[in-house]
Formats: structure tokens, C-alpha cells, sequence
């Protein structure tokens, strides 16, 4: 091939402008003027016809949140942002609140249609197909019993639709818009919001606290188990708003979810904001798994434009044997900035968090866990694979801590690194703190370079460059895969390679 | 089948020269062994025909079919025939052997324009070929050569060989690190695949991989050139009398 013409398909295939979310959708909005004051936030409030204890809890989370300063010691660099200049509250106007399917803009639903997500119940009750056998034999172990999951959709600031709503009530579980949530389950919210990252937490989920607009509740009552997977899907249409869902879930004594949650964004040249809070409650006996797969736009091959992902996600272990776990496969945005931790709190509980974090051309991630152990007997996991290209840094962050009065409190911690090219980088930073003599932590660390050695090795069996580089990074993140819902799981593995796509050379 | 033309190639990162005008040929259906001592070339010839970026060519050909290769990447030549066997075949960590061998043989599918193979018929063909190199099947479930003794990874570099049907095979020291046993089932595994449009290029340093793989042609490897082309009797005479009576002769 000419160097002229390999040139110019090796920087389109460099470019990240490929996104494949990145169209933007006509739809008329509501919004509310610019800017954030006591004035928006009442006017966010009573959009969502909000009952005053909710009021006061967000303005007293705003005026201590004008106190507060923005957080410096992750890595990751970026202008600072003006609160000014964003817009933090826009819906879609025929769609003041949530509704039944048949309510939706067609125009909406058009767009979950492009993003492939399945809103349309009777879709998703054909169930969803397999398209990759690579497992073999071992797919029919392990293939999801029902294939379906009930989805709640967030359009900038409200939820759109939440499917399957009938088929779970009768299960007893709640699956619904927060907003909605407040209205109809005040009693709930009040118990549960908040308890688990007050909002005097950090300076985003201050912020969060404050403005929120929609997100996820899901209560499931004692000794019930989620008869399906709950899914959200997030997407930021607008420009210049910013989306900050609170999502909050609940598992009785004795029950059990799994939640996933998915988000994308349209390519824009100005950084937009999203700040989310996250809270996971798990009384006795419960179990609560929660996967990500986040793929905000991450910003052109020059690191214009791009999300910027300040997150909150924290599960209380409240109950004695209690179990929550955390798998998040983070390709997108331009600055990540999450730490979704369990707070082991119940005796003999467990926390785990899988991680896959991938970047690309001047992608920022600064993300990792907190593991707190307060219980006795109290164990957790962490396996967290980072892998780099093109211009990206990479970092995990992680606490591991261990309370005074939790006697034999254990943790196993694996990140392991993988560096694609010599213009990026990988760094591990772990803290760990035993009060309690009884304590037993391990950490192992690696940082690898995918060598030449292996690319030919792959490429020598007939396996093009792009391809063997995928094959061998989906091997490295093999075991945080497995941890995810089947269909998911394909997805993020795809995911996971186009997100690397032009990482060669 | 392959005729190499007075190559010249070098190390790209210290420019040091390895291949120094060296001339074979090999028709479809032969079997060719390249001997020499240590440091003759051997193993960077093997890894210059499979388009190893390490290396650049700086003089001469390669063809093979008639048509030079120099231009293609390694998995265009993988895809058009050429085959190496590793002497030490890398780990794939997290990539089970049995996904590795589907994926490979379908990408070579893929780029002759044929249709993915079907399971059952994939299946099909891994059990046969893994049972006739006495290899278990919870073996293939295993990361690819993570783990696995020297003579397994060399029943899995022939396992692959097998099954992707090349038509130029290059083993590059394939009996190294063998004991009998293995060295019998390896051999045996090649033997088996020896026929009229496939030719073979067995690299070794000993003799006795060619009691096992007879071959038709040997040519002795010596500071980048074959310096001697023989029958299978020069195989015999330098394992009797060492290379350094080949070597007087040719300086």
C-alpha cells in the first residue's frame, strides 16, 4: 500500500469520531434556563412534582455543596468546569414523566431502536439471540434461563419508560423512575436515599444530591428473587446538559438482583458532564450484582469533546451475609472518575468489584474500588484489568481497609495492566489499612506490553492485526467477562474490541 | 513451489546482517531439512518467510507459487498457505486452545472467501485430529499453551498445522525439548500430512528428527547460505563427521 494512502486510513481508523452512538436526535425539549442556583433547583423540583422534604433535601445539599472544592488528587487532567454553563435540567416535551410504552414519542423510541436496545416488550419476549458460539460446549451450561430483562430508559434528565413494570409487581418488586419512586414510595426513598453516600459525601455526589434528575429504583422485598435481569439504559442527547441520575437499590433479607446498567452519548466538541450516584443496600441474606458497560463518547482522536464521568457508586453490605458485586466494563468518556465500593458491614458478608477499564486516544481513567471492612469474617475480591493505547492513562485506585473489630476480614486483590503502543500509561495505586491483626490481604500487580512476539505468533495462524490484537486483550479481560449476564457479556467483548480498533501501530 | 533468490536480510534494530545470498529451492511435495550449526541462520530464515517485522529483506526474493511474498504481512501468507511451527510457540493467556483453533481457521476460511464452518463439522475435525496426536480434549479447553509441557506444545503447534492444511509447512527445530515418545507422535503426525502440493522445510540442528521425517533434500545452513545441498545421506555424513568438514570445504 502507498504511505500516502496507509496514512490516511490508519489516522481514520485512529480516529475515534467512529463512535458508533454519536448521532444526535431532533427532539423538542424542555429545559430549564442555564446555570444552577436555589432558583433551579426549585424548578427542577417542582418539574417533578416533588413533595417539600425532598426540596430541602436537595437545597441543603446544594448550599453545602457551594462550601465544597473540586477534588484534585485523582489523575486526570481537565479544564475547569463552569456550573454556569450548563443546562441541568432537559426532557423531551411529550414526555413530562414515565408512561406506558404506547405513550413514548415514536422519535424516542426510534432511538433506543438505533442504540439496539429493546424496549418493545414483545422483542425482548422472543428473547434475545446468541450470535457467538465461541464458548462452545460450555455456552449450554451457562446460557441465561429466561432471556429477558426489563429495561428503564433515561433520556437526558427524565425516564422515558420502564418496561415489564406489571409482570415484576406481581413478584412484589418495585422497578421504577426515582422521580416516580418519590411520589408513590416516599416511605421507602426517605429510609434508603442517602443512607449509603450521604450527601455530605464528596463534592459530585454533593452536586448529585442536590440536582438530581432521574435514575433507577429498584426495591426487592424479602426472600424475593428478581425473577429477571433490571436494566437501565442512559443516554445524553442534549447539548450542553448534563445528566445526574441517582439510581438506588434495595434487597430485602434473603433477596436477590442483578442489575445492568448501559449508557452512551452523542460525539460533541464540548466536554459534557455527568455525575451519578449510585446506592446498593443489602439487608441479610440478600445479593445484589450490578454490571456496567459505559460507553459515553470518549472524545476525537485529538481529545476534543467527550464525556466527563465524576461517579459515586457505593453498596452497604448491612446484613450479615450479605453479598454485593460490582462488574463494570468502562470504554468511554473523556475523564473517568468512578470507585464503586462495598461497605462490609453485615458479618460475614462479601464484596467484589470486576473491572475492565479500556482507553484510547487521550482517554483519561482514574477508577478502581474501596473495600471497607467493618464485619467479622467479612471477605472481598478485586480483579481489575486496565488496558491502554494510543495516548490514554490508566489508573486503579484502590482501598482496601480493614476496621478494628473485623476479625478475620480477607481480601484478594489482582489488577493487572496491558499497555498497546509506547505513548500511553498504566499506573496502580493501592492503599491498604489492617487495624486488626487477624486481617489477611493479598495484592498481585503486573503491568504487561502485548508483545510483537505474540502478535506474530496470532497473525502467523492467518488472524489479521486488528483481530489478533482483540483476540489477545479479550483473553486478558477473560475473567471479568465471565462475570457479567450472558448477553452482556458478548456485547462487551465486541465492545471492548472496537474500542481498540486503530490502537495498532 | 518456494525459490528464495540471493536473500539478503538484517536485524532491523542494530542492522546487523543474517542472511547473506542464500539460495533454495523447494517443489511441492518435498521435504527439505535445513541443518547448521548454531547461529547459522536457521530459525531467522524460518521467521523472515513467515513475515516476521523484525527483520528486513535488503536484497533478493522470495517467491513461492511464483510470486513474491515480500510485500504481504504474516497473516496474508498464514492465509495463502505458509505455515510455521514454533520451536518455542507462545502463551495466549485467557484464550482456550479449542476458541483459538476456531477463530484461526475461520479467519483462513474467511479470507479464501469461504463460509464460517459449522460447529458440529468443526468439532468434528478438532476430535479427529487431536486423537490422532493422542491429545485430550480437556487439554483444547485449556488457555492455548498456557501450562503446557514442552512436547505439548509441540503436538499443539502440529495440531494447528493439521487442521489449518497449509501448503508450505516450516517446522523450525519442532524435535527440540522432545522426548521419544513425543518426538515419535510429532513425526508421525507429520509424516501423515506429507502429499504431492504440500511441501515441508524441517529446521533442525540433529540428525535424528530425520531418521523420523525422511527427507528428500538437505542443504546445510552456514553464515546466512547454504553452503551444501545433498541427498538424505549428507544428513548421515555430518551427524558421523560433524559440520566443520562441510564448512572446510565450502571456505
Amino acid at each position: 500500500m502507498p504511505a500516502v494512502q496507509d496514512t490516511i486510513d490508519r489516522v481514520r481508523k485512529i480516529d475515534v469520531d467512529q463512535y458508533k452512538y454519536g448521532f444526535q436526535t431532533e427532539i423538542a425539549m424542555d429545559k430549564a434556563p442555564k446555570g444552577l442556583s436555589e432558583d433551579i433547583i426549585r424548578f427542577i423540583s417542582a418539574k417533578k412534582d416533588e413533595p417539600s422534604w425532598m426540596l430541602e433535601w436537595r437545597l441543603e445539599a446544594y448550599r453545602r455543596w457551594l462550601t465544597l472544592d473540586e477534588p484534585t488528587w485523582a489523575r486526570v487532567h481537565y479544564p475547569k468546569i463552569d456550573f454556569q454553563d450548563i443546562y441541568f435540567y432537559a426532557a423531551p416535551k411529550s414526555t413530562p414523566g414515565p408512561t406506558s410504552l404506547s405513550d413514548v414519542d415514536p422519535e424516542l423510541l426510534k432511538v433506543y431502536e438505533k442504540l439496539g436496545i429493546p424496549l418493545r416488550e414483545q422483542e425482548i419476549l422472543a428473547g434475545v439471540q446468541k450470535t457467538d458460539a465461541s464458548e462452545l460446549e460450555e455456552v449450554s451450561d451457562n446460557v441465561y434461563k429466561s432471556g429477558r430483562v426489563a429495561v428503564d430508559a433515561v433520556f437526558d434528565s427524565v425516564s422515558v419508560v420502564t418496561t415489564f413494570k406489571k409482570e415484576l409487581a406481581q413478584a412484589g418488586v418495585i422497578f421504577c423512575s426515582i422521580s416516580e419512586a418519590i411520589r408513590e414510595h416516599p416511605e421507602l426513598v426517605k429510609k434508603y436515599l442517602g443512607s449509603v453516600v450521604p450527601t455530605s459525601d464528596n463534592y459530585y455526589a454533593t452536586l448529585n444530591s442536590a440536582v438530581f434528575t432521574d435514575g433507577s429504583f429498584v426495591f426487592v422485598p424479602k426472600g424475593v428473587r428478581c425473577p429477571m435481569e433490571l436494566s437501565t439504559y442512559f443516554r445524553m442527547n442534549e447539548k450542553n446538559t448534563g445528566q445526574f441520575e441517582r439510581t438506588l437499590i434495595i434487597a430485602e433479607e434473603g433477596a436477590y438482583v442483578s442489575y445492568l446498567e448501559g449508557c452512551t452519548a452523542p460525539q460533541r466538541d464540548e466536554n459534557q458532564l455527568h455525575a451519578a450516584v449510585v446506592e446498593l443496600v443489602a439487608l441479610d441474606d440478600a445479593e445484589i450484582k450490578y454490571s456496567t458497560v459505559q460507553n459515553w463518547y470518549p472524545g476525537d482522536a485529538e481529545g476534543k469533546g467527550g464525556i466527563y464521568n465524576f461517579v459515586t457508586k457505593r453498596g452497604d453490605c448491612r446484613g450479615d451475609r450479605s453479598k454485593i458485586s460490582w462488574t463494570q466494563v468502562e470504554t468511554g468518556s473523556a475523564i473517568t472518575w468512578k470507585y464503586p465500593s462495598c461497605i462490609l458491614r453485615g458479618d460475614d458478608s462479601s464484596g467484589e468489584f470486576y473491572s475492565i477499564a479500556v482507553s484510547n486516544g487521550y482517554q483519561q481513567v482514574d477508577s478502581g474500588t474501596k473495600m471497607i471492612h467493618l464485619g467479622k469474617n467479612t471477605s472481598s475480591r478485586i480483579i481489575s484489568k486496565g488496558i491502554a493505547a494510543g495516548f490514554s492513562q490508566n489508573t486503579y485506585r484502590g482501598q482496601v481497609s480493614a476496621h478494628r473489630k473485623a476479625t478475620n476480614a480477607r481480601n484478594f486483590t489482582n489488577c493487572d495492566s496491558l499497555l498497546i503502543g509506547d505513548q500511553c500509561g498504566a499506573h496502580t495505586v493501592p492503599y491498604m489499612e489492617a487495624k486488626n491483626s487477624t486481617a489477611q490481604f493479598e495484592h498481585e500487580a503486573t503491568t504487561s506490553k502485548i508483545s510483537e512476539d505474540q502478535k506474530f505468533y496470532v497473525m502467523q495462524r492467518g488472524i489479521p492485526e486488528e483481530e489478533a490484537i482483540a483476540l489477545i486483550v479479550n483473553g486478558f479481560v477473560k475473567d471479568v467477562i465471565q462475570q457479567l449476564p450472558m448477553e452482556f457479556a458478548v456485547e462487551a467483548q465486541k465492545l471492548i474490541g472496537i474500542s481498540l480498533e486503530g490502537s495498532v501501530g | 513451489m518456494l525459490e528464495i533468490r540471493n536473500l539478503h536480510a538484517r536485524i532491523v534494530d542494530d542492522g546487523t546482517e543474517i542472511i547473506r545470498g542464500l539460495n533454495l529451492t523447494v517443489k511441492a511435495g518435498e521435504v527439505a531439512a535445513i541443518m547448521g550449526p548454531n547461529g547459522s541462520g536457521k530459525s531467522t530464515l524460518s521467521y523472515i518467510l513467515a513475515g516476521r517485522e523484525d527483520y528486513e529483506v535488503t536484497e533478493g526474493d522470495i517467491l513461492y507459487n511464483g510470486q513474491s511474498i515480500l510485500e504481504m504481512d504474516p497473516a496474508e501468507r498464514a492465509t495463502s498457505g505458509i505455515f510455521l511451527a514454533f520451536q518455542y510457540p507462545m502463551e495466549i493467556p485467557g484464550v482456550a486452545t479449542m476458541e483459538f483453533l476456531k477463530v484461526a481457521m475461520n479467519e483462513q476460511r474467511k479470507a479464501r472467501g469461504e463460509e464460517p464452518l459449522k460447529i458440529p463439522e468443526f468439532l468434528k475435525r478438532v476430535k479427529e485430529a487431536a486423537a490422532s496426536l493422542s491429545m485430550e480434549m480437556a487439554m483444547l479447553k485449556r488457555p492455548l499453551n498456557v501450562g503446557f509441557s514442552g512436547g505439548e506444545k509441540k503436538r499443539a503447534e502440529i495440531l494447528q498445522m493439521k487442521l489449518l492444511e497449509p501448503k508450505l509447512c516450516v517446522l523450525d527445530e519442532t524435535d527440540s525439548g522432545l522426548d521419544i515418545d513425543a518426538l515419535k507422535i510429532v513425526s508421525d503426525g507429520v509424516n501423515a500430512l506429507r502429499a504431492p502440493d504440500r511441501a515441508f522445510l524441517v529446521i533442525t540442528h540433529y540428525q535424528r528428527l530425520l531418521e523420523h521425517i525422511v527427507p528428500d533434500t538437505v542443504h546445510v545452513l552456514y553464515k546466512g547460505q547454504v553452503i551444501k545441498s545433498g541427498d538424505k545421506s549428507l544428513a548421515l555424513d555430518l551427524e558421523a563427521n560433524g559440520y566443520a568438514g562441510v564448512i572446510g570445504e565450502a571456505a
